[in-house]
């Protein structure tokens, strides 16, 4: 066997460790590049789920950038995530909601728990609209801009580390 | 008192490991008393063993009695579950499950300590030694980045609940199981080093790490059928394997390992491929350590990663480095010292497994490349991830051609033989194959290529796995050529299941008001109507279905489950099994007009999958009982 060969495997390994490295201390960008990005927002007019809050539609979004928020009560990151959309809201972010496959006294009951930070809340029953935004779980969040422009999807729910970066992305969507 | 008696035996067992390195390192040395050193390795090696065992036994008695002044209960446990859930609950989370992979590592090595008999003593010794340099980083990992036995103050007054998902019996055999294998692999890699280490690299040191691998890879066998079986249906998705970064994680070691096992027997019978079988080893481990680390460190995304943590994916990054980094290293500095081993045929029982290695490793290759290419696309920015598509299209014809090549090779003769002679061994299964393909395009088409070829090979290998015995004495077979034939035929079986799976599954997802019916495949199913059921620790929405087929008739129980801690829902699928294959419902949710989603899939022969992987481990199980008994009769040169 030929010398250089036996350090082959050692070579290889390095590669590895390499990879599995840069993976690992890389800064986690959470923000996913959907293919609806920087397109705008299909058409939707969803029916409202709580009294006194409207419902939403594809024209509620002008004016300045927003928040879509797609959730459920039902959803247990969606409690988790809720102390980061009350701070985007103090930041003076306005942000839209749309409720997946849920009930108003079910609504109702999880934002006096957890608080509301929403505007505007839609009704998407069978998830619909969740489809047509491309969306496949609950929580989402969507930057659309002042146009109905959708200019960033965060999958998951919104981490305390990220508000600032949401911050300077509604910031740069202005 | 109980957690500071687990930690005290933690730091007690980690300290032995360091005296069992520093020993076996004095022991190795030419002295005079080398000797007495190398007969005290035995001895720390098995006590350190008991140590983690106590440990371990130790968080379990703490999990049973729901102590919510230890931080990890508090974490992962609730007083109101079950006592099934509570026990298996000791390793449902990080730091419960590394002190079971270090548990079951120090275990392993005293069990080395205390039955190998066979080895050369210098390589015995560097062998335990290499086996307690790796417990050594374990036992650090655990006490300094992820202690199981740290307290919280003050103690609430009860904990968080343990993940819905893992509320399963499969939860107490899965982990355990799997890590066996796992760290199994850990003994293969320390003999590798020792062997190394004393350049005793041939039949003897084959022969005695062979059982070691065997069982193994009995236990990753079992772990990865039973992972599968629960994803089946616990998941509620239908499918079987879904190429999840973690199930990639078992299937690496499973396939180095398989590739190992293989072999090492051709360096037992023929002492041939020494350094291939060396580098196997460390290979092995090293994908056991890399798949921990992918599924600790949280870079890849799973319904596994349950402790994302950065700082102890750097630990077990590090870990990894610096062991499979040495021994890879030892490899190239110390392997060309070990004399080339004897040559061979290219057609020949030798050949045949050297193809069959080359196969594993190329299937190895393909899996390690589709479950890390996501992080290497990252790294230029791009996001994707890789799946079923690319697996079964890159792995599926190398498998199909791995598995021709498994029905031939047991029929070669050892040092050389001809094609013609083969073609003739052959006869059977190659008409096997050939009339079940043929039957298939006839009344069975269209179904796709893999499932046409897998169907065909499979009637082949059955045929062929059997081959090996006639004309044979079957009382006078060695034991372990039952075991071969064994685990050749469970291939095939599993292999047939997964392809009827692909090929003749029908699906249907539809919204059924109280009395309405429906058809998938043969059944007919009636949604008879919906009740509540509540249990210690969820609550549920019940339907009642029931499904008839000529005049037999089934009743399902699927459940949409709501927990209440932590508040999650689950879906709960219910299976009726009939000789043929499984009808497998879901309930899902309510469309808010008295109908409910209701998924059901017909899957003709599914079962063979988990049957043939278990008759796999049976046939591993059967080697190893005639690798460890004394041998029957003398066999001089076996041919198996």
């Amino acid at each position: 066997m030929r010398r250089p060969l036996l350090w082959v495997p050692l070579a290889g390994f390095g590669v590895l460790l390499l990879i599995v490295a840069v993976g690992l201390f890389r800064p986690a960008d959470r923000a996913v590049h959907s293919t609806l990005i920087d397109r705008p927002l299909p058409d939707f007019g969803l029916k409202p789920i709580v009294p006194g809050k409207p419902g939403l539609s594809k024209d509620d979004f002008t004016g300045q950038p927003r928040l879509l928020n797609v959730f459920a009560s039902w959803c247990v990151p969606c409690i988790a995530e809720a102390p980061q959309l009350l701070a985007l809201k103090r930041a003076g972010i306005p942000i839209e909601a749309i409720a997946i496959r849920d009930t108003g006294t079910d609504v109702q009951a999880f934002l006096r728990r957890n608080g509301d930070p929403y505007d505007r809340i839609g009704d998407d029953p069978a998830s619909a609209t969740q489809l047509a935004l491309g969306s496949s779980g609950v929580p989402e969040t969507f930057l659309v801009d002042a146009k109905g422009v959708i200019r960033r999807q965060y999958i998951g729910d919104i981490r305390a580390d990220q508000v600032a970066g949401i911050v300077a992305a509604v910031e740069a969507a202005r | 008192m109980i957690a500071e008696a687990g930690l005290a035996a933690l730091w007690l067992a980690a300290a032995l490991a360091a005296v069992q390195v520093l020993v076996a390192a004095l022991g190795l040395r030419p002295r005079a008393d080398a000797d007495a050193l190398r007969a005290a390795v035995r001895p720390v090696a098995i006590v350190q063993g008991a140590l983690a065992l106590g440990a371990m036994l130790l968080l379990i008695l703490l999990f049973l009695r729901s102590d919510m002044s230890v931080a990890l209960v508090v974490a992962n446990s609730h007083s109101a579950k079950p006592w099934l859930y509570k026990f298996a609950g000791a390793w449902g989370n990080h730091e419960g499950s590394m002190l079971l992979w270090v548990t079951i590592l120090g275990l392993a090595g005293g069990a080395v300590a205390r039955f190998e008999r066979r080895l050369d003593p210098h390589t015995l010794t560097a062998t335990l030694g290499a086996q307690a340099t790796i417990a050594l980083g374990f036992y650090a990992f655990l006490l300094f980045a992820s202690n199981p036995f740290a307290r919280v103050e003050p103690a609430p007054a009860d904990g968080a609940g343990l993940n819905p998902l893992l509320q399963d019996p499969g939860l107490a055999f899965h982990p355990p199981t799997l890590y066996a294998g796992y760290v199994g692999l850990s003994v293969a890699c320390s003999f590798a080093v020792g062997a190394l280490l004393t350049g005793q690299v041939g039949r003897d040191f084959a022969r005695a790490m062979r059982p070691w691998v065997l069982g193994a890879w009995i236990f990753l066998t079992l772990g990865i059928t039973a992972g599968s079986y629960w994803a089946y249906y616990e998941l509620g998705w239908g499918g079987w394997w879904f190429w999840d970064p973690v199930e990639n994680a078992s299937l690496m070691p499973w396939l180095a390992a398989t590739a190992l096992l293989h072999s090492v027997t051709v360096l037992a019978t023929r002492d041939g491929l020494r350094a291939w079988t060396v580098m196997l080893a460390v290979v092995a481990f090293s994908m056991s350590m890399l798949g921990t680390f992918l599924v600790r460190s949280g870079i890849l995304t799973s319904v596994h990663a349950f402790a994302v943590d950065p700082t102890r994916g750097t630990f077990i990054l590090v870990l990894l480095a610096v062991y499979i980094g040495g021994a890879l290293l030892l490899f190239g500095l110390r392997v060309g010292t070990v004399r080339q081993g004897r040559l061979f045929e290219p057609v020949s029982r030798e050949g045949g497994l050297v193809a069959n290695n080359l196969l594993l490793t190329v299937i190895l290759g393909i899996v390690l490349i589709g479950t890390l290419y996501p992080l290497v696309a990252a790294g230029f920015g791009v996001q994707l991830s890789v799946g079923p598509p690319f697996f079964d299209k890159a792995a599926g014809p190398v498998a199909l051609l791995l598995v021709a090549l498994m029905a031939i090779g047991p029929l070669l003769r050892w040092r050389r033989d001809s094609v013609q002679a083969l073609v003739v061994r052959a006869t059977w299964p190659i008409a096997a194959t050939v009339f079940a393909f043929a039957a298939l395009i006839v009344f069975a088409m269209p179904i796709g290529v893999l499932p046409l070829l897998g169907l065909s090979l499979a009637a082949g290998l059955a045929v062929a796995s059997v081959a090996p015995l006639w004309g044979r004495n079957l009382r006078r077979t060695p034991i372990f050529t039952w075991g071969m034939v064994v685990a050749h035929l469970g291939i095939a079986v599993s292999l047939a299941g997964m392809a009827c799976d692909a090929a003749f599954t029908a699906e249907r997802l539809i919204a059924l008001r109280p009395g309405d019916a429906t058809r998938v495949g043969p059944w007919r199913v009636t949604l008879d109507g919906l009740s509540p059921v509540v249990a210690e620790n969820w609550s549920a929405v019940q339907a009642r279905l029931t499904a008839t087929r000529g005049d037999r008739f089934r009743e399902l129980f699927p459940q949409s489950r709501s927990f209440t801690t932590p508040p999650t829902t689950t879906s709960e699928s219910a299976i009726a099994t009939v000789a043929d294959g499984q009808l497998y419902t879901v309930l899902g949710q309510p469309d808010g007009t008295g109908r409910w989603q209701v998924r059901l899939w017909w899957k003709p022969f599914v079962t063979l999958i988990w049957g043939g992987g278990a008759l796999v481990a049976l046939g591993g199980l059967i080697s190893l009982v005639g690798r460890v008994l004394p041998r029957r009769r003398a066999v001089t040169e076996p041919d198996w």
